[in-house]
C-alpha cells in the first residue's frame, strides 16, 4: 500500500477530480428529483445510456461533435420529460415504494430495449476520444478530458447554485424540497416545480453522459449502470435529503474511485468497489443520516 | 357581494366527517371568526377552501365562482392566502426568501406592493430580512407567516390559529395587524382558540362543534361568557 501511494501524481489527481466532478453532477441530478418527489430515480443511469447511444449515432452519421452533444442532450431531456409525464405524475400520490418499483421497471425496460436494439456489444461513440489526448502543463501531462470534466462540473454546479438561489423557480424548488404541502398552499405550482427539477436533472444526465463517453466509448445496454450505483451510494453517504451534502457524497465516491483506481496496482484495484462499499457501510453505521449533514432532519413526503 | 362564500360544505376524511353542512360568508373589509373546541372542523374548513381537504358536499365560491376541486396552488393564485397552523415558515430560508415565496401566488397584472407590504405591516421583518427564518422568535415567525400571505396581494386571507403559543403582548400585535388588514379591504376568515378576543375583534363569529355551526355571535356578545361556554359544551 505504501508503495502504491508513490503512484500518486498530478495526472492521477486530476483524473480523480474529474471523476468526482462527473459523479457530483449525477448526484445533483438524482438529489434534485429526490428533493421534490422523495423518489430515488433508479433509471438515471439508463437516461445517460440513452444519451450515450445518441452520441454513438451522432458519430455514425458523421455529425460534428457539437451537434452530437446537442442531440445527446435532446434525447436525454425528452426521455426525462416522458418519464415525468408517464410515470412520475400518475404515480405521485402513491407510496414511495410504488414509485421506487416503477423506476426500477423503467430502468429494466430501457435497458432491455437497448439490448434488443443494439445487442450486447452496443455501439461506439468515439469522436470525442480526441479529448483523451494530454495537454502539457509545465511538463505535467494531463488528459484534456480531465480538465474539461473538472471545469464543466464546476461550471454546472455554480450555475445550478445560482439558479437555485437567485431565481423564483429555484426558490420554489428549494421550498418544495423542504415542505411541498406548504409550498403549494403558497401558490407554488407542483407540476412546474417537479417538471423543472426533472429537466435540470435530465440536462445534468446529458452532461455526465458526454463526459463518461470519453472514458468509456463503448456504449452498451448496461453503460453508466455501475456509475449510477456508485453515485447512489455517494448520495446516501453524503445525505440524501440535502442537495449540497448529496453532491459532496457523489464527489467523494468518484474522487475515491479515481484516486484509488489510479494508485493501486491492477491486482488490488479489481477489489476496489468491494472495499469502497464496505467503507460506505461502515460510515452509514456511524452516521446514518449521512456524512455531511448536521443532525437528523426527518423526511416528510407530500 | 361576499368575497368568500361557503355553502353547505361537508368535508370527510375516510369515515370521519370533519365538517357537516357548514355555510358562512365573508365580505371585503370584514373579519369573520371561526371558533370552537379542538376537532370542531375549523382547520378542515380552511383546508377545504384551499383545496387541500376532501370536499364531499356543498360549494366554496370566490367572488361568485366555484373553486371546489381546484388544486391548492390554483386556489392560492386566485387570491386566497392561507396563514397555516403552526406558521409553516421555511426555517432554512431567509426571511426575505420566505416573503418571496408569497409572491408565487401573486396574480398577473397586479403589481401590489409585495414585499414592501409585508415590511410595512411588520417592520421587524425588514430588520431581519437576511436572517434564516428558523432563528426568529415565535412571534416574529407568526408575523412572517402573515407577511408572506400579504405579499401575495390576496383578496381573502385565511388564518389558522395565529395566536397559538404566542405571548399576550405579541397576540396584541397580531390582532392589531388583522384590524389593519380588514381596513385595507381584505376579507378575513380567522380560526382561533381565543374565543373571547376573537368575538370582540370579528364582525361576526361562528361557533363550530362536531363539524356543525352551533351559534353566531357579534362583537357585543364578547362579554357574554355564558353563551360562549354553553356553545362550547353543547
Amino acid at each position: 500500500m505504501i508503495l502504491a501511494f508513490a503512484n500518486l501524481s498530478w495526472p492521477v489527481f486530476a483524473d480523480a477530480l474529474a471523476l468526482g466532478g462527473i459523479y457530483a453532477l449525477m448526484a445533483v441530478g438524482i438529489g434534485l428529483v429526490f428533493g421534490v418527489l422523495r423518489l430515488v430515480n433508479f433509471a438515471y443511469g439508463q437516461l445517460m445510456m440513452a444519451g450515450g447511444f445518441a452520441l454513438a449515432y451522432g458519430d455514425q452519421w458523421g455529425l460534428p461533435n457539437w451537434l452530437s452533444v446537442l442531440f445527446c442532450f435532446g434525447v436525454v431531456l425528452l426521455l426525462s420529460v416522458l418519464m415525468d409525464h408517464l410515470v412520475f405524475r400518475p404515480l405521485r400520490a402513491h407510496s414511495p415504494a410504488v414509485m421506487l418499483v416503477a423506476t426500477f421497471a423503467v430502468a429494466f425496460v430501457l435497458q432491455n430495449v437497448a439490448l434488443i436494439a443494439w445487442g450486447s456489444f452496443g455501439k461506439t461513440a468515439g469522436s470525442l476520444g480526441v479529448w483523451q489526448a494530454p495537454w502539457d502543463i509545465h511538463g505535467v501531462f494531463i488528459r484534456k478530458i480531465a480538465i474539461i470534466a473538472i471545469i464543466t462540473a464546476a461550471g454546472c454546479l455554480v450555475l445550478l447554485q445560482l439558479l437555485l438561489t437567485r431565481t423564483p423557480v429555484g426558490l420554489h424548488i428549494r421550498a418544495a424540497s423542504m415542505d411541498f404541502r406548504t409550498a403549494r398552499l403558497l401558490g407554488v405550482r407542483a407540476n412546474r416545480v417537479i417538471g423543472g427539477a426533472v429537466v435540470i436533472s435530465g440536462l445534468l444526465a446529458g452532461v455526465a453522459a458526454v463526459m463518461l463517453s470519453v472514458e468509456q466509448p463503448q456504449i452498451t445496454s448496461t453503460w453508466a449502470l455501475p456509475e449510477t450505483i456508485y453515485v447512489l451510494m455517494g448520495v446516501v453517504l453524503g445525505g440524501l435529503n440535502r442537495p449540497i451534502p448529496a453532491t459532496l457524497g457523489g464527489f467523494s465516491i468518484g474522487f475515491a474511485f479515481g484516486l484509488l483506481g489510479g494508485i493501486l496496482p491492477t491486482n488490488q484495484s479489481q477489489y476496489l468497489p468491494s472495499f469502497i462499499f464496505a467503507a460506505v457501510i461502515v460510515v452509514l453505521l456511524v452516521r446514518p443520516n449521512g456524512l455531511f449533514t448536521r443532525g437528523g432532519a426527518a423526511v416528510e413526503r407530500v | 357581494m361576499s368575497a368568500l362564500a361557503v355553502e353547505n360544505l361537508s368535508v370527510r376524511y375516510g369515515a370521519v366527517e370533519a365538517v357537516r353542512g357548514l355555510s358562512l360568508e365573508v365580505k371585503p373589509g370584514q373579519i369573520v371568526g371561526l371558533i370552537g373546541p379542538n376537532g370542531a372542523g375549523k382547520s378542515s374548513t380552511l383546508h377545504a377552501v384551499m383545496g387541500s381537504a376532501p370536499v364531499v358536499g356543498g360549494d366554496v365560491r370566490l367572488d361568485g365562482g366555484s373553486i371546489v376541486g381546484r388544486r391548492p396552488e390554483d386556489v392560492a393564485r386566485r387570491g386566497i392566502a392561507l396563514v397555516p397552523e403552526g406558521r409553516r415558515i421555511f426555517g432554512e430560508l431567509t426571511v426575505e426568501e420566505n416573503l418571496r415565496l408569497g409572491l408565487a401566488a401573486r396574480r398577473k397584472g397586479r403589481n401590489g406592493a409585495g414585499l414592501a407590504r409585508a415590511y410595512e405591516a411588520f417592520p421587524v421583518l425588514r430588520e431581519f430580512r437576511s436572517r434564516h427564518a428558523g432563528v426568529l422568535s415565535g412571534g416574529q415567525q407568526q408575523q412572517l407567516a402573515i407577511g408572506r400571505a400579504l405579499a401575495a396581494d390576496p383578496d381573502v386571507l385565511l388564518l389558522d390559529e395565529p395566536s397559538l403559543g404566542l405571548a399576550p403582548r405579541i397576540v396584541d400585535v397580531v390582532f392589531e395587524a388583522l384590524m389593519q388588514i380588514r381596513d385595507a379591504g381584505l376579507a378575513v376568515l380567522l380560526v382561533e382558540q381565543r374565543a373571547q378576543r376573537t368575538v370582540a375583534l370579528a364582525d361576526e363569529s361562528h361557533v363550530l362543534a362536531n363539524g356543525e355551526l352551533r351559534l353566531t355571535l357579534g362583537p357585543k356578545d364578547a362579554g357574554d361568557t355564558d353563551r360562549l361556554v354553553a356553545a362550547y359544551l353543547a
